[in-house]
């Protein structure tokens, strides 16, 4: 089946790879912690881990549009800041 | 005795999963790829980053694009929200006007986008169009391929035609499932019009407001079909919505690579619009149950 019509690189592969990971972790967190492990942070309102989960990549992707807006240039400092920011989330949010 | 849990209805799901899959997973995957890269057709592609997004983002096209669809989304909720809950607190309660008025109130909702559009289109034209014919008769300057003014007030009408009828329908099922002892308790306190609609409607109607603006915030804010059939965007831009401009990048100008870029961004500007207003609807039926 030839798939060069949707244009892969290594790089966005590797993106939905880390996607894919991170879906995987989450089931089999599920799996050993079941209960999705609510709870009310920092945020005010009571998020499970598969809500911190997405809190975390949704703010990422803004931290990386904000960085080109602002900023511009190489993403390596907003990947770092999105990485603080999702930790940050899982344990405070 | 603890049941045992059977998963295998899961592979029931599996049907919907390819489909969703095919429709919605890979499209946006490709999607995605196209955004880092410049495509010269004949499936060539070659790497540029971040370059599309940073264009996108510091382009004033797209500024303009978002400012107009943002505007455009306030004044709808601004008119249709109010509006909506006037009709339905003068929708009679009782008796054979009921189902005649909530009859013809869903008969837009069941006209097609691109038929509303049309519709709208020959109505306001002069030659062929009653109202524009009115207009011109009343000596009305009104011209609305030819002036933003006008053509953005023909959006917005058309618009409040079409999808009022949805936040009436809402809050009238709203008002209905109030109890008739507040209303008596309220007449008892002597309370007004006002105080009652201020004290037991509108805190009645709280949930059912929710889902009417949530609902209308998001279709006007992906709004396409009916602008693009009415003015096509003009005149200039004046009416071009990001749905449009997206549009104009990706088939008009082929330019897949910043429509790419374009479309990740208003994607994600949705899904953010959309999680913030499923947490303040969750939040409150959180509250609501708890009280």
């Amino acid at each position: 089946m030839d798939l060069s019509w949707m244009g892969w690189t290594a790089f966005t592969a590797t993106f939905f790879a880390v996607i894919a990971c991170f879906l995987v972790i989450m089931i089999v967190w599920e799996k050993l912690r079941p209960g999705g492990a609510p709870k009310v942070g920092i945020l005010g309102f009571e998020t499970t881990r598969g809500d911190r989960l997405f809190i975390s990549l949704l703010g990422s992707a803004f931290i990386h549009i904000g960085w080109l807006f602002f900023i511009g240039g190489i993403l390596w400092w907003a990947l770092a800041i999105s990485v603080v920011y999702g930790l940050a989330v899982f344990k405070w949010a | 005795m603890q049941k045992k849990l059977n998963q295998k209805a899961w592979f029931l799901v599996l049907p919907v999963f390819l489909l969703v899959a095919f429709s919605a997973i890979i499209p946006l995957m490709t999607v995605v790829n196209y955004s880092v890269q410049d495509s010269f057709g004949n499936n060539e592609f070659f790497w540029v980053g971040a370059e599309w997004f940073s264009e996108i983002l510091n382009s004033e096209r797209f500024h303009s694009a978002l400012g107009r669809q943002l505007l455009f989304s306030a004044i709808i909720l601004l008119i249709e929200i109010p509006l909506g809950i006037f009709i339905a607190l003068k929708i009679p309660k009782q008796g054979w006007a009921v189902s005649l008025c909530l009859v013809l109130m869903a008969l837009p909702l069941l006209i097609p986008w691109n038929v509303v559009g049309t519709i709208w289109q020959i109505f306001a034209r002069e030659d062929i169009g009653l109202l524009g014919y009115v207009l011109a008769a009343l000596d009305v300057d009104y011209n609305y391929t030819q002036n933003s003014t006008d053509a953005w007030i023909t959006i917005i009408i058309m618009d409040v035609w079409h999808w009022t009828s949805l936040v009436v329908l809402l809050c009238y099922a709203g008002l209905s499932s109030i109890p008739d002892a507040y209303y008596q308790a309220a007449k008892i306190d002597g309370a007004s019009r006002w105080a009652t609609f201020r004290y037991i409607q509108l805190p009645k109607l709280k949930r059912v407001l929710l889902i009417a603006v949530l609902l209308r915030f998001m279709d006007s804010f992906m709004i396409y079909t009916e602008p693009f059939v009415v003015t096509g965007g003009g005149p200039g831009n004046a009416t071009t919505f990001l749905s449009i401009d997206l549009v104009k990048m990706a088939i008009g100008q082929f330019d897949l690579g910043p429509a790419a870029a374009f479309s990740l961004i208003y994607f994600l500007i949705v899904l953010l619009l959309s999680w913030v207003f499923y947490t303040i609807m969750t939040a409150n039926e959180g509250k609501t149950n708890q009280s």
